[in-house]
């Protein structure tokens, strides 16, 4: 009886809402968790953003949305400190990400989770070992622990059934729903996720957007999703950034979005081709580089 | 016109230096901070063994099927050469000490920067690639020190043991050719070998060699793949410049080496 591994499976789901979700809870006692004032960021000859303002409110789901290479995934890359701004400043949990040292950063990043676009997944493990690396790198629990965690959490993401085939075996889907599993395994405030949308069939995108919405709810976590799927980010997300040219150029609740009065919104919900974001790339006129009225 | 094509050329060659002085002085903290993540690599041991088996066990049999025939083949050439002047029992000493002293360390490290160092760099420009070394940063393990470290750590065991291999099993390629097919004496050629190779001057001398180069190709490979494009051409170009640059750094090291060694006498 003592040695029943149904027990054993409820003991540490016990410890996991007892002990771990509670301390993730403490986290929510104030409003903001991430707070970005006035960032600059740019690459050599290429400003990606210029001034940017924004907050993003403890225990909500927030999408950051905008063209391709408007910055939403540099701004991820910020907020995770693996690239520095040249001006301004990203707290989370109240300490500027700027200013940590590799330790502080990596102290940091242990309460913090990323999904990758295509799951980053390490190819040489299993999906066991996947979701169990950053367990066995960051805590000293016993193998019969890590295992039962494991299973917790490959469970959460529906692949309980899979987690002795390797990443190459696994679906774009499943790759990404194996890759939560991995970013959670440690409880984390925040979780970030780059495009998790990307390439995936109608069922696989609204799984995804159903585990996000439901782990953050179930683990007090916050989450910031850098999207172009509007429709179903919409649907999921409680509050919505939209950047264009390195700038927030509009934001609200999903209600306010869709209601909304703003030029870029409207082109953006719509998919219209043309708008505040123009078709063409910027160019000189057509007669100018035809050279008409100049040719012989 | 001319006087702006001339410029343009200029500065050309300019951006071309400077690109190049930037790329060897982030080759030279690249290293710095591999060797700086290496205490954190080496007090998990296993993680060097399992690198050790896939760049040096799993080049055992390249290194053992080259040495034989390469051995054979100087057993053949030397005792052709050693004939003309009477020598023929010289020929075990011959065989011993190019193997010991060049052609062990040499072909054995340009084998394995051609098996072992192409496979890390792929390996390691692919993880960049698919965003494994940046995920794994995220969750708060240095890439370096987890995937980096050890690799460079089992090139540098392997090599002077692959060298070895080389060596020994090139030994026996010459008995084989020498004494069971040509008819050289065996006693001779045994003895005279025993008799002429000294471990400080010629065994060392090629354990230090093998050392370096293991060094040199495991940093190389592994520098070209950290530093490779995130793109399957630049992965693919990441891994023709490892086989081209290690094979180059290892022949002028060779001369050094060599120079210094013969200097030292």
């Amino acid at each position: 009886m003592a040695n029943d591994p149904s027990i054993k499976v409820e003991c540490n789901i016990l410890v996991f809402f007892h002990l771990i979700y509670p301390v993730t809870l403490l986290y929510m006692s104030s409003e903001t968790l991430v707070e970005i004032t006035n960032l600059d960021f740019s690459y050599p000859n290429r400003a990606i953003l210029k001034g940017i303002n924004l907050s993003i409110p403890k225990g909500q789901v927030v999408a950051i949305m905008g063209g391709s290479g408007c910055g939403k995934t540099t701004l991820l890359r910020l907020i995770g400190g693996m690239i520095r701004a040249q001006s301004g400043k990203v707290c989370v949990g109240g300490e500027d990400i700027q200013g940590m040292t590799r330790d502080q950063l990596y102290g940091m990043r242990r309460r913090m989770g990323m999904l990758f676009q295509f799951g980053a997944l390490f190819t040489d493990l299993s999906v066991f070992e996947n979701v169990a690396f950053p367990l066995r790198e960051h805590t000293d629990l016993p193998e019969s622990m890590i295992a039962d965690l494991v299973l917790l959490k490959l469970h959460v993401v529906g692949l309980r059934g899979a987690a002795y085939m390797m990443p190459s075996e696994l679906s774009g889907g499943m790759s990404r729903r194996v890759a939560l599993a991995r970013a959670i395994a440690l409880d984390p405030m925040l979780m970030m996720y780059d495009e998790p949308f990307t390439g995936l069939d109608p069922i696989s995108l609204g799984v995804i957007g159903k585990l996000i919405r439901d782990l953050n709810d179930a683990l007090g976590t916050t989450s910031i999703l850098v999207t172009h799927d509007i429709h179903e980010s919409l649907n999921m997300v409680d509050y919505v950034y939209f950047i264009s040219e390195g700038q927030v150029v509009a934001q609200g609740t999903p209600d306010e979005v869709r209601h909304s009065a703003s030029a870029f919104v409207e082109q953006f919900v719509n998919g219209y081709p043309d708008g505040p974001v123009p078709f063409h790339y910027p160019a000189p006129s057509l007669q100018e580089d035809l050279r008409m009225g100049t040719r012989k | 016109m001319m006087v702006d094509q001339f410029v343009a050329q200029i500065r050309r060659l300019g951006h071309g230096v400077i690109d190049a002085v930037m790329r060897l002085g982030f080759a030279a903290r690249f290293f710095m901070a591999l060797i700086l993540a290496s205490g954190t690599g080496l007090r998990r041991f296993s993680l060097v063994v399992r690198e050790i088996y896939f760049a040096g066990f799993m080049s055992l049999i390249i290194i053992s099927v080259s040495g034989l025939f390469v051995g054979m083949v100087l057993g053949l050439q030397g005792y052709n050469t050693l004939q003309r002047f009477g020598s023929e029992s010289a020929l075990g000493v011959l065989v011993a000490l190019s193997l010991l002293r060049e052609l062990g360390p040499v072909v054995a490290a340009l084998l394995f920067a051609s098996r072992a160092g192409t496979a890390m760099t792929a390996e390691i420009g692919l993880m960049k690639s698919t965003e494994q070394l940046v995920a794994m940063d995220m969750m708060a393990v240095n890439p370096l020190a987890r995937v980096i470290a050890p690799k460079f750590w089992a090139g540098v065991l392997s090599m002077p043991l692959l060298a070895a291999i080389f060596s020994a099993v090139g030994i026996f390629g010459g008995y084989l050719i020498g004494v069971r097919f040509i008819g050289v004496d065996a006693g001779t050629f045994w003895s005279q070998m025993q008799a002429q190779v000294s471990v400080r001057t010629d065994i060392l001398y090629g354990v230090y060699k093998s050392f370096v180069f293991g060094v040199v190709v495991t940093a190389i490979a592994l520098f070209e793949g950290f530093d490779a494009p995130a793109t399957a051409e630049g992965v693919s170009r990441a891994t023709t410049r490892t086989v081209v640059i290690s094979s180059l750094a290892i022949l002028v090291l060779d001369f050094v080496l060599t120079a210094f060694m013969l200097g030292g006498n």
